[in-house]
């Protein structure tokens, strides 16, 4: 279905009515009185093309299951139901040296720069593990590989054989892009690469970013929630509310005229640089309902503005809309398309 | 090819940088006088002990403390001092091999079921429990009296109950760092779990385990000392601190040296350990962010 | 209300406050002297170790004993260094009021939130119990919580993330202030949330003449909600006006850097302005500006001689050596783009 917007290419990773759901722990006493296992649904069914060489950026709130998501896509996590497919491959069942081979392929980078690095092991040796346990290069070319890497990521000489609490938040983010790109990887899933640095080293991380990947070739999927720099860096956008796409096209179009009302509202409560945009009702009243119950129909009806009676029945699908996909039955009189 | 030098070379120095703060703290620079001393009295103790721990001496019975004698002499006349001296090496030896296997069984069991959970992590729960419902002592004393005293079978007793204590805390610790994200990074790397476990989480996971491993050979040595006392552990006419004192019970009024001495030596021992072990715990304390 | 109207309520003097030893201090906040009107939202930006943080909370003499406090904090008038904790209590948490990014540390998890409320009343009020109950719910629900009523009863774990930092409001205002503080209150919650809980601080500021300084990463923020602004770098101000004037035409080197640094008015993928090198730690600050290593324009005197907060325009303050260096020097950037 997604296909209908690039006929043309055919996709990196396409990724196919993916579920994901956790079960919950039964307390002893909800066991005893029969009360079935809580299941909270992180992903709900989420259908997804990306596109060689592109930057795909997805946002949402927390507990949308954007997170959930790249996960999923790097391997960390099996979903329950779906399918993921790397140039026409599915990889949900990899095992061994497939795994490690689809893993080469693609790469994760983390959010937190304090805790996704290894504090016991100097940049170096960080890097030199990945190079030598892919065979990357051999004897002194690994000491090479090293240098190019952290030249490739501007950190200064010298910064090899420190310790990663040696480093500022936003130069252990470029040691982990240069762990990630140790493996030469087609597809870089950057999961909040930015959002626990300070805005003035952001700009920073975001630039490498987008040098690396204009350099290298690179298809990047941008899960973030800040919208400001999701729209800068993304080719195309994914809105995803409550574990599934309500919304996916080219970002300029997507954020000049969002379709779907979930969409419109991220938009509007986001924090502008223009003072005079100001508000004095929020954007959207109500909040993200518990993943554990998800509303039926449309999962965003509850707390939107148009919602009908259709909405409260029948889930909606996603389908083409103006330059994107929508998930909304109204789309066409709501967006204005 | 300077390069490839300077890595070692900084962790040398990082090494030597940790020496230097580790003696700059007195506490640690006392435990480890008493520990170095401990090991020296244990290794060499032919060369330190005054008199021959065995020899019977009858012209000098139950003697108080003297120049001569400064720990006094025991009711067949030996040498308090010399048999103190002679028991580090079974003491020292006790606080080691009874703690050994249980570090080295309890954190790999600890790893693995903390790394992977599941139905592994949960019987290895309900062992855990069913042990530490028992009395420490009480278990080990009842093992011991299956398998018939002695030093060995004390060890075999000793580990048999103690790598449970060893495997929980490494279960917990492996698992609080499993949550981190270098050890997802890890495995989109494509590392093996062997890799994640024992490279990256168990090397960020050791500090507490060594730190409990100190306190522990204190403990071990009083587990063995009780044992000795209660005929369970080394046996007579061995020189162990706990025979020492249970050959000391009957003349307590009388000749209190003998009982005493070894029990001075048993806490500053067990003092030893427990200073080494407090300074480590603040020393290889992850420095804040 | 006009302009003329509105009272200076708080008189911040050359306020300093440092922590560790007496001969070699670590200055968190260093010689900061603003004004806040009644009525008026003040927002105070800066990155991590701007000393944002810090300063909000001498105000209220929270940083002590740690922390010494010295200059003038004149309270309606009243200088409120010098006072002793006991007369100190008198004023916080009933002139002024305080709230908290993480309101679940700032609330008590075995007391109801009714009893939370209740309690606050009781110290600064003299309702008696069934009037307290009556207000909380009064409270509760300007503060947004539907069913107010039926929600005094539960425990905080009950509430959201942002049900939360609502309940922390009302706990707030349950003393009628004048002065609210609120540190970085929305930085935890997700936009749409953001959105919600700063415009009711909007509303409540508006609606019962309450000055509110709000401590932010986030120039967004400001934009949408502050009447004046304040930036700190490394501990000073480095530029004060009126939001719209500092966000549309900002003078000091950081808030130009930093305003640039958020894409906005920037092609797409384009490489974003980013000022070089991390934030300063407070312990290698030097005795100049303390921007001076990361300043485009930065001359040989900022190193060594502090600049003066100097007024510039209407209303405005900069503390910068070579204001029309940096002003050359990023409209000339902007030309080249």
């Amino acid at each position: 279905m997604s296909q209908s917007i690039h006929q043309a290419a055919t996709p990196l990773l396409a990724i196919r009515d993916l579920f994901m759901r956790f079960e919950k722990r039964r307390s002893l006493s909800d066991t005893l009185a029969g009360r079935p296992r809580q299941v909270v649904s992180a992903l709900n069914g989420v259908d997804l093309d990306v596109m060689p060489a592109e930057t795909l950026g997805i946002v949402g709130e927390s507990g949308c299951g954007k997170s959930t998501l790249a996960r999923c896509i790097a391997g960390l996590n099996r979903p329950t139901s779906g399918d993921i497919r790397f140039e026409g491959e599915s990889v949900i069942d990899l095992k061994g040296a497939r795994r490690r081979g689809y893993n080469k392929r693609v790469q994760m980078m983390f959010q937190d720069p304090y805790t996704s690095l290894n504090p016991r092991m100097t940049v170096r040796d960080t890097l030199r593990e990945a190079i030598t346990v892919h065979r990357m290069r051999e004897g002194a070319g690994i000491d090479r590989r090293v240098d190019e890497l952290l030249d490739l990521v501007r950190l200064p000489d010298g910064a090899a054989d420190k310790y990663p609490h040696e480093f500022s938040g936003g130069q252990r983010q470029r040691i982990g892009i240069a762990r990630a790109l140790s493996l030469e990887p087609t597809c870089l899933v950057a999961d909040e690469l930015v959002s626990a640095l300070d805005v003035s080293v952001q700009a920073q991380v975001v630039n490498l970013l987008l040098e690396l990947q204009d350099s290298l070739g690179l298809t990047v999927l941008f899960v973030a929630h800040d919208l400001r720099l999701v729209r800068h860096v993304s080719h195309r956008v994914a809105v995803i509310y409550l574990g599934a796409i309500v919304e996916v096209g080219p970002s300029e179009a997507l954020f000049s005229r969002p379709m779907h009302p979930y969409s419109q509202a991220l938009l509007a409560a986001a924090p502008s640089l223009d003072p005079t945009a100001r508000r004095r009702a929020p954007a959207l009243s109500g909040e993200l309902p518990s993943p554990l119950d998800i509303p039926p129909g449309c999962p965003f009806h509850v707390r939107c503005p148009h919602a009908a009676e259709r909405c409260r029945q029948e889930k909606p699908a996603l389908r083409p809309v103006g330059h994107g996909m929508t998930a909304c039955h109204f789309a066409e009189t709501i967006g204005g398309a | 090819m300077s390069i490839v030098l300077q890595s070692p070379s900084r962790k040398a120095s990082r090494v030597n940088a940790f020496i230097g703060r580790a003696f700059s703290r007195p506490s640690f620079v006392i435990g480890f006088a008493i520990l170095a001393l401990s090991i020296a009295l244990a290794l060499f103790p032919q060369l330190l002990a005054p008199y021959d721990p065995l020899a019977f001496d009858l012209s000098a019975i139950q003697q108080g403390p003297s120049l001569a004698h400064p720990f006094g002499t025991d009711n067949f006349g030996r040498d308090v001092l010399s048999r103190v001296i002679w028991a580090y090496r079974v003491d020292m030896q006790m606080a080691f091999f009874a703690t050994i296997f249980a570090l080295l069984i309890g954190v790999t069991v600890g790893a693995f079921v903390g790394y992977y959970g599941g139905i592994a992590d949960t019987i290895f729960g309900r062992c855990v429990d069913a042990i530490i419902t028992f009395p420490f002592l009480v278990l080990v004393i009842a093992i011991v009296a299956v398998l018939g005293p002695g030093l060995i079978n004390m060890y075999v007793a000793i580990t048999a109950v103690n790598w449970v204590y060893y495997a929980r805390l490494t279960r917990a610790e492996i698992m609080a760092q499993k949550s981190n994200d270098y050890a997802a990074a890890g495995r989109v790397l494509g590392y093996s779990d062997r890799r994640i476990i024992f490279r990256h989480l168990l090397p960020n996971a050791i500090s507490p385990i060594i730190v409990y491993w100190m306190t522990d050979m204190a403990l071990a040595i009083l587990l063995g000392s009780s044992l000795g006392y209660l005929g369970l552990g080394a046996q007579p006419p061995a020189a162990e601190w706990g025979v020492l004192i249970a050959e000391g019970r009957n003349f307590l009024l009388t000749a209190w040296w003998m009982s005493l001495m070894p029990g001075i030596a048993i806490v500053l021992t067990g003092l030893g350990f427990s200073l080494v072990g407090d300074a480590l715990a603040d020393l290889l304390r992850p420095k804040g962010r | 209300m006009s302009q003329i109207e509105k009272e200076t309520v708080l008189d911040i003097r050359r306020l300093r406050t440092e922590f560790g030893l007496t001969e070699r201090p670590l200055v968190a906040v260093d010689d900061v002297s603003f004004q806040v009107k009644a009525g008026e939202i003040l927002g105070l930006v800066g990155e991590s170790g701007s000393g944002k943080s810090i300063t909000l909370r001498s105000i209220l003499g929270i940083v002590r004993p740690r922390g010494r406090v010295k200059g003038e904090i004149l309270w309606k008038g009243r200088d409120l260094v010098p006072l002793d904790e006991a007369a100190l209590r008198r004023v916080r948490g009933r002139e002024i009021a305080m709230i908290f990014q993480e309101p679940m540390s700032s609330l008590n998890p075995l007391l109801t939130v009714g009893l939370q409320i209740s309690e606050n009343l009781a110290a600064h009020t003299d309702l008696d119990a069934k009037a307290r109950k009556a207000r909380a719910v009064e409270l509760l629900d300007m503060v947004g919580i539907p069913a107010a009523r039926d929600r005094l009863g539960d425990y905080p774990h009950e509430f959201s993330g942002g049900m939360r930092q609502r309940v922390m409001i009302a706990i707030a205002l349950a003393s009628n202030p004048q002065l609210l503080l609120a540190d970085e209150p929305t930085t935890a919650l997700d936009v749409t949330i953001q959105d919600q809980i700063l415009r009711l601080i909007q509303a409540l500021s508006r609606d019962l003449g309450m000055a509110v300084i709000l401590v932010t990463h986030d120039m967004g923020v400001v934009a949408e909600t502050c009447d004046r602004v304040a930036v700190m770098y490394g501990g000073r101000l480095c530029e004060t006006g009126p939001t719209a004037d500092v966000i549309g035409d900002a003078r000091h080197p950081y808030s130009l850097g930093l305003l640039r640094s958020i894409p906005r008015d920037v092609a797409p993928r384009t490489l974003l302005y980013s000022i070089p090198g991390a934030p300063p730690s407070l312990n290698a600050l030097p005795a100049g500006c303390a921007f001076t290593a990361r300043c485009p324009v930065a001359g040989p005197e900022c190193r060594d001689v502090r600049p003066n907060l100097g007024t510039a325009g209407k209303n405005r303050q900069v503390a910068c050596h070579h204001r029309e260096q940096a002003l050359i020097h990023f409209s000339a950037r902007e030309a080249a783009q």
